[in-house]
C-alpha cells in the first residue's frame, strides 16, 4: 500500500478515536446547565471527526485519482538508504538529547554540545572555527534572552546552583 | 487633518525621536528574526524602557519602530529558513522560502520590505482618512460574522491543492482543525483531548508546531539529501533587485491587499493573521492560469500579497483602539497598557483631548516604515549571505532556532519534544507529498473559528444564524466561490485539452 494511503488510514483511526471521545464520552461529564444550551463542548469536534473520517477513508480507498502528472518527489521514501538518513536520524537523536539536558545540563553546555557535535555529525572538522562559533552562538544567545529579554535560562549545571 | 499631520510632525522630528525610531527598528528587525519573538513580545518587553522616557509621543514613537521592525524581522526568518515565528507570516513563507531556494533570498527579502512598507503606508492613510467612520462598522461585526471569515481564511488551502491534491489538503486542514481543538478552550473553560496530560492543558503550542511544520523537516530534507543545501542557483546568491516588470507585477497586488487587509486589520479579533492568508489566497484566485501555477513555488505576488496585507491590517488594528479604545490583537492590547501607564486613555475622546498623541502614533507609523525601508534595503545583501553558510554550520543553526523557538515561547523542555515528534511526523506526511501548510492554517483559525461558531450558536440559538444573517451568508458564499472556482476553472481546463 503507498504511504499516502497508509497515512490517511491512520488518520482516518485518529479521527475514529477522537470521534468516540466526542460522541461517547466528552459529555458524560457535562454539568445540566450546560445541556440546555446549543451548543456543547463535543460538537465542533463531533463535526471535525466525522468529516475528518470521510476524507481520510476516501484518501485510503484511493478515490482521489492523483492528476498530478507523475511528479518527481524531493525524496523518494522507497530509497531512504540512498540519503543520509544515518546524519538524519543523529542529529534526531541529539534534539532529543538536548531537550532532556537542557534543564539539568544547563543552556552554555548543552548548546554548544548540540552546535558542535551537530557539526561534526555532518563532517566539519574545523575544530578551531567550530569551537569559538558554538561558544559565541551560545553565549550571545544566552545573554540577549536572560539578560536583555528577562526570560530566564539556565546557564550552568543544576549543581553549581544557578 | 493637515493641522493634526503638522502637530504629528512636530512631535516626531526632534532628534531623540528620530532616535528612537531607528533604534527600535533595529531592535525589532533582530530580535525579531528570532523564531519565538513576534512582534508582542518584543514589544511587552521594550515596554518598562517606553515608559521610562516618560514622553508619550516618543515611547510611542520607539514602539512603532520595533513593531515594524519586529514584523520585518519575522517575515526573514520565513523567507530565510522556512521558520515563521508568528503565526501572520506564516503565508509569507509559502513563496519567500521557495524564492530564496531559487538563489533568489536578496530578492524575496526586498520584495517583502516593499510589501511591508507599501502596506504600512497605505494602511497608516486609510487610518488617518476612516478611522472614526470604519470603528462603527467594526461593530456590525458579530460572532455569526465573525465565524464567516474564519472560514473565508481557511479557503486560502485551496491555494495547496493542487493536481489530485484537494482530499489531501482537507484532510491536512481537518488534522489541524482537530489539534486546535486540544487542551482549555476559551468558551467552554474545560479541558478537553488532553489524555491527562498536564503538558497538553493549554493545547499545543503554535510555534512548535509551526517549526515542526516547516523548519525541521526542511532541515531533516537538507540532511538527507545533500545537494538540496546548494540552492537551485548552485549556491549562489543571485538577483538582489526587482526588475521594471517585476514591480509592475506586484504593484497592483500590493495595492489590493493593502487595501483589503487595512480592512480586515480594523475588525477586532481578526488580524494580520487572516488577513496574510486571505491576500493570499485572493490573489491566487485572480491571477492568471501561467501565474497561478507559481505560487507555492516561488511567485513574487505569492510572497507580495501576505506582507502587504499583513501590514496593512496591523496598522488596521490601531482603529478601534484609538477610536474605541477597544484593542483589536494581543499587540494593540499590549500598547492600550503602555499607553494608559503613560496617563494617555484611547478612545472616542482621544483625538479631541489628546490631538499630539493621536497624531505623533500616526506620523510614527510612517516614519517607522520609512526608516525601516531606508535601514533594511542597504543589509539585505548581507542577510542574504545567511544561505551561504556552509551546511555544516547552518543546518546545526536552524535546529538550534527552531529548538529554541519553542522553548522561548512556552518555557518547556517537552515542548521540544513534542516538536521531535511532530517533526518526525510531518517529515514523514511531507515524502508523502502531504501539503503541511492547511494543517497549520487550520491549526491557527481552529479555536478562533470555534469560538465564534459556538458564541453564534449560543447568541442566535442554533444553526439558522448562517440564513438569517445576510453577511454571514455573504461572506460563507465567498469562500465557497474562492474554493470552489478555481476547482471549477482547473477541471474546465483539462476537460478542454
Amino acid at each position: 500500500m503507498a504511504l499516502e494511503r497508509c497515512i490517511a488510514l491512520i488518520i482516518l483511526m485518529i479521527c475514529l478515536a477522537y470521534g468516540y471521545a466526542a460522541f461517547f464520552t466528552m459529555d458524560a461529564t457535562l454539568p445540566p446547565f450546560m445541556q440546555r444550551n446549543p451548543v456543547w463542548p463535543s460538537t465542533f469536534p463531533k463535526i471535525l471527526s466525522v468529516i475528518g473520517a470521510l476524507v481520510a477513508l476516501s484518501i485510503a480507498l484511493g478515490l482521489e485519482k492523483d492528476t498530478g502528472g507523475g511528479k518527481k518527489p524531493d525524496i523518494d521514501y522507497t530509497r531512504l538508504g540512498n540519503y543520509k538518513i544515518g546524519q538524519a536520524l543523529f542529529l534526531l537523536g541529539l534534539m532529543v538529547a538536548y531537550a532532556l539536558c537542557l534543564r539539568p545540563v544547563g543552556f552554555l553546555g548543552s548548546t554548544m554540545f548540540f552546535l558542535i557535535t551537530g557539526s561534526v555529525v555532518l563532517g566539519e572538522r574545523r575544530w578551531f572555527i567550530m569551537i569559538p562559533v558554538a561558544a559565541f552562538a551560545s553565549g550571545g544567545i544566552w545573554y540577549l534572552v536572560q539578560e536583555v529579554l528577562g526570560i530566564f535560562l539556565r546557564p550552568w549545571p543544576f549543581f553549581l546552583g544557578v | 487633518m493637515l493641522e493634526g499631520i503638522l502637530i504629528g510632525l512636530t512631535a516626531a522630528f526632534t532628534g531623540t525621536n528620530l532616535l528612537m525610531v531607528i533604534g527600535g527598528c533595529l531592535i525589532g528587525t533582530f530580535i525579531g528574526m528570532l523564531p519565538g519573538l513576534g512582534p508582542m513580545s518584543i514589544i511587552a518587553i521594550m515596554i518598562p524602557v517606553a515608559i521610562s522616557i516618560g514622553d508619550p509621543s516618543a515611547a510611542l514613537i520607539l514602539l512603532a519602530g520595533v513593531y515594524y521592525g519586529a514584523i520585518f524581522g519575522g517575515s526573514t526568518s520565513s523567507i530565510l529558513i522556512n521558520a515563521p515565528g508568528v503565526a501572520s507570516t506564516v503565508a509569507t513563507s509559502f513563496d519567500g522560502y521557495p524564492l530564496a531556494r531559487q538563489g533568489k533570498a536578496g530578492k524575496a527579502l526586498t520584495v517583502a520590505a516593499i510589501a511591508s512598507f507599501c502596506g504600512g503606508t497605505i494602511g497608516a492613510i486609510l487610518l488617518m482618512i476612516f478611522a472614526p467612520m470604519l470603528a462603527s462598522v467594526a461593530l456590525l461585526f458579530h460572532s455569526a460574522e465573525y465565524f464567516a471569515l474564519m472560514v473565508v481564511g481557511l479557503s486560502a488551502i485551496a491555494a495547496f491543492a493542487g493536481s489530485g491534491q484537494v482530499g489531501k489538503a482537507l484532510l491536512m486542514t481537518l488534522l489541524g482543525l482537530i489539534m486546535a481543538t486540544v487542551g482549555e478552550g476559551a468558551l467552554f473553560n474545560a479541558p478537553r483531548f488532553t489524555m491527562g496530560i498536564m503538558d497538553l492543558q493549554s493545547g499545543f503550542g503554535f510555534i512548535t508546531l509551526a517549526m515542526a511544520m516547516f523548519a525541521l523537516p526542511e532541515a531533516l530534507y537538507l540532511v538527507l539529501d545533500p545537494a538540496r543545501s546548494n540552492n537551485e542557483a548552485g549556491g549562489e546568491i543571485k538577483e538582489l533587485r526587482i526588475t521594471r516588470d517585476e514591480a509592475k507585477q506586484i504593484a497592483p497586488v500590493i495595492g489590493r491587499q493593502s487595501i483589503q487587509g487595512f480592512l480586515i486589520g480594523v475588525l477586532p479579533g481578526a488580524g494580520a493573521t487572516i488577513a496574510s492568508f486571505l491576500g493570499y489566497a485572493v490573489e491566487r484566485n485572480i491571477a492568471s492560469k501561467e501565474d497561478q501555477e507559481q505560487f507555492g513555488k516561488g511567485s513574487i505576488k505569492g510572497l507580495a500579497a501576505p506582507e502587504a496585507a499583513n501590514n496593512a491590517a496591523a496598522t488596521g488594528s490601531f482603529v478601534p483602539l484609538l477610536t474605541l479604545g477597544i484593542p483589536g490583537s494581543g499587540t494593540t492590547a499590549i500598547l492600550l497598557g503602555a499607553l494608559i501607564a503613560l496617563n494617555v486613555t484611547p478612545g472616542p475622546r482621544l483625538m479631541i483631548d489628546e490631538p499630539e498623541v493621536f497624531w505623533a502614533v500616526i506620523v510614527s507609523m510612517y516614519i517607522g516604515n520609512l526608516v525601516l525601508l531606508f535601514l533594511n534595503l542597504p543589509l539585505i545583501p548581507y542577510i542574504a549571505k545567511v544561505l551561504a553558510v556552509p551546511r555544516t554550520f547552518l543546518i546545526p543553526f536552524i535546529l538550534f532556532f527552531t529548538l529554541m523557538g519553542a522553548y522561548i515561547g512556552q518555557n518547556n523542555a517537552t515542548e521540544l519534544l513534542i516538536l521531535v515528534g511532530f517533526g518526525v511526523c510531518a517529515t514523514i506526511l511531507r515524502f508523502a507529498d502531504y501539503p503541511l501548510a492547511p494543517l497549520l492554517i487550520g491549526f491557527i483559525l481552529g479555536q478562533m473559528l470555534e469560538d465564534n461558531f459556538s458564541r453564534a450558536m449560543q447568541l442566535e440559538g442554533g444553526i439558522g444564524f448562517i440564513l438569517e444573517r445576510p453577511m454571514t451568508m455573504g461572506l460563507l458564499t465567498f469562500a465557497v466561490l474562492l474554493v470552489a472556482l478555481p476547482t471549477y476553472r482547473a477541471r474546465r481546463a483539462r476537460i478542454r485539452a
